[in-house]
């Protein structure tokens, strides 16, 4: 966390372009070229739960803008992530239409409520363009009216991670309600297609798969830009002395206010790319524990680098796929010991423990080559003569 | 003190004012102002008062540590507008970075500008920090005591610095460090416990009695 913002500046380009060409070209032909026996074979199922990992990558990257960098510490991003989700699943309901097991053109749900005719806020629906736009829209909205009040009233530090927590409670009961209309409990599910592709098809789920990692690049470039700008800069400043920034003529609450909608549209989009990979979304996905647990992806990871918060976001994923497969009931332990650990042994995440072990190398490397500066002098002084 | 009528035109109008910390009088119904030219501050937000020409240095060094000395800087420029988007897409003039060389310069950090400024000695934080405000181009600079916790020659540096900036901004400096405020005051009011007791020349202030007994130790003052 400490040099944030230089540490972008260095590690960019290389490492992007060969992160990019693994995700984007290895991983979906080690999908499709090896036989299914092969060692080198990667699974359907494989790239499939690996592009939601992606999907949470993005979702992390806005988090990280907002908590890594300008410190502001939000525990209702699983709100804006499942907004998103819930937009993308009531198109994909819509789009099920008769092959639903009551056979009716309304969502099965609703028809098991005994709910006559579809409800006017899921009309628009009916059309792609409107769900995407409204994936990305309805959460940055409403991160900006909830925002505004929040930091008009400069909510800030533990205040405002509590209240945001107290929104994705209310979220989470709202959700789950029936009368809300959106699935109650059990949420939104038995997707069939997407624009005519049968998401049942491995070639479908590649696509999502591919479209997922062009957006998480798309997403990290975003990223890098705001924070290379001199914007992102008054957002370390923010962090830094939230008090000289106000007397440095800037006004903290705008910023604050523009990089919690940023984060609110990544985590839509977020939830528009885990809709249909991952076939279901229900209140579960959105309440006080999954936000709480994106807040470790991003720690555990190191926060205050964007490349932190994709690794982060990427293996905490993995090692809970792993994990509960043998272990169901320990994970809530694992994940709670692992935030423990890695606040109080490695702030700074797996980011800075790979930037200690890197400093380490070179202090040895410097040791060793120690007793060459000696003759050097030596020289120098021989040479002067 | 001026008529209450005039007070509209003032950057600080303090009436009767006291502040007390556990029985310590900080002020003790004082009366204050100072003049600003004729624009209203009155309820208006800090950074609305930063805009019209007003700078403020805390007493601790209050700057940017994760950015660098540059940033930092650049972060303070007076720009026309510091909006979030404006900022976002803002761009760097060489006008500007010429303004931020010569500002290095000033504050004596030239060697530093790509240096984190949070590791910077608390000496050269300070110097930062004023180099901060003095980008803003204020008209008066507000400085809570610059100098604490500096050694001699920092002081003394910091002295020649605020006195090389006293050309072209009005400069209200809080200080208890006599020595300090000998080489940089024009004008030295003396508050003692809430109550300003003398207001002159520095020699005028030190030859003052009161000011005597209580600043230079509490020995009687010969008759």
């Amino acid at each position: 966390m400490s040099d944030g913002t230089t540490d972008t500046n260095r590690s960019g380009g290389l490492g992007f372009a060969v992160v990019g060409a693994i995700l984007l070209v290895v991983m979906p032909l080690l999908n499709l070229l090896p036989p299914e026996d092969s060692w080198f074979h990667l699974s359907d199922f494989s790239l499939n739960r690996f592009g939601k990992f992606l999907a949470f990558a993005i979702l992390a990257l806005g988090l990280d803008l907002i908590w890594g960098y300008t410190g502001i510490l939000s525990l209702g991003q699983g709100v804006f992530f499942g907004l998103g989700a819930y937009c993308m699943g009531m198109h994909m309901m819509l789009t099920i239409g008769k092959e639903s097991v009551y056979g009716s053109d309304m969502p099965d749900f609703m028809v098991w409520n005994q709910v006559k005719e579809l409800p006017f806020f899921w009309k628009p629906f009916y059309s792609f363009p409107a769900a995407v736009i409204g994936a990305l829209l309805v959460p940055m909205a409403f991160a900006l009216v909830f925002g505004f009040f929040a930091f008009r009233s400069r909510i800030k530090g533990v205040y405002f991670a509590i209240i945001t927590q107290a929104l994705a409670l209310a979220a989470w009961l709202v959700f789950n309600r029936n009368d809300t209309n959106l699935g109650g409990t059990n949420g939104l599910t038995d997707f069939k297609q997407v624009l005519g592709y049968r998401l049942s098809e491995p070639g479908t789920q590649r696509a999502l798969y591919v479209i997922t990692v062009l957006c998480l690049g798309a997403t990290y470039l975003l990223c890098r830009w705001i924070i290379r700008s001199r914007a992102g800069r008054v957002l370390v400043a923010v962090r830094d002395s939230e008090k000289r920034v106000v007397f440095s003529g800037y006004t903290p609450a705008n910023y604050k206010l523009f990089v919690f909608v940023v984060s609110a549209g990544l985590a839509g989009l977020a939830g528009l790319l885990y809709a249909p990979q991952v076939g279901i979304i229900t209140p579960a996905q959105i309440g006080v524990l999954p936000s709480l647990e994106m807040v470790i992806w991003v720690a555990v990871g190191g926060r205050g680098s964007l490349a932190g918060a994709v690794l982060g976001a990427v293996s905490v994923n993995y090692g809970r796929s792993v994990l509960t497969n043998y272990f169901p009931e320990l994970w809530p332990f694992i994940l709670g010991g692992l935030f423990v650990l890695v606040v109080l042994l490695f702030p700074d995440g797996m980011v800075g423990m790979i930037r200690k072990g890197k400093s380490l190398l070179t202090q040895r490397k410097a040791a060793e080559e120690k007793p060459a500066v000696p003759d050097r002098k030596v020289a120098v002084s021989e040479g002067k003569r | 003190m001026a008529e209450p009528s005039s007070f509209q035109n003032s950057i600080i109008y303090l009436d009767g004012v006291t502040v007390d910390y556990d029985g310590f009088k900080a002020l003790n119904n004082l009366t204050f102002m100072v003049d600003y030219q004729d624009k209203e501050l009155t309820g208006k937000h800090a950074d609305e008062i930063v805009k019209l020409g007003i700078g403020r240095k805390f007493q601790a060094p209050s700057i940017y540590g994760n950015l660098t000395v540059w940033e930092n800087l650049d972060l303070s420029l007076k720009r026309s507008s510091k909006g979030v988007f404006p900022t976002l897409f803002g761009k760097s003039t060489a006008e500007e970075r010429a303004r931020i060389e010569k500002n290095l310069e000033t504050i004596g950090l030239k060697d530093y500008a790509h240096t984190r400024a949070g590791s910077l000695s608390h000496g050269q934080k300070q110097w930062l920090e004023i180099g901060m405000v003095i980008l803003q181009d204020p008209s008066l600079l507000l400085v809570d005591e610059p100098v604490a916790g500096m050694t001699d020659k920092e002081t003394e540096q910091t002295g020649q610095l605020l006195q090389s900036l006293a050309e072209k901004h009005a400069i209200i400096v809080i200080e208890h460090d006599m020595e300090f405020v000998r080489q940089i005051a024009r004008i030295v009011t003396v508050l003692h416990e809430g109550t300003v007791i003398c207001e002159g020349t520095v020699e005028k202030v030190q030859a003052d009695d009161r000011v005597r007994e209580i600043y230079l130790g509490r020995q009687k003052v010969a008759h």
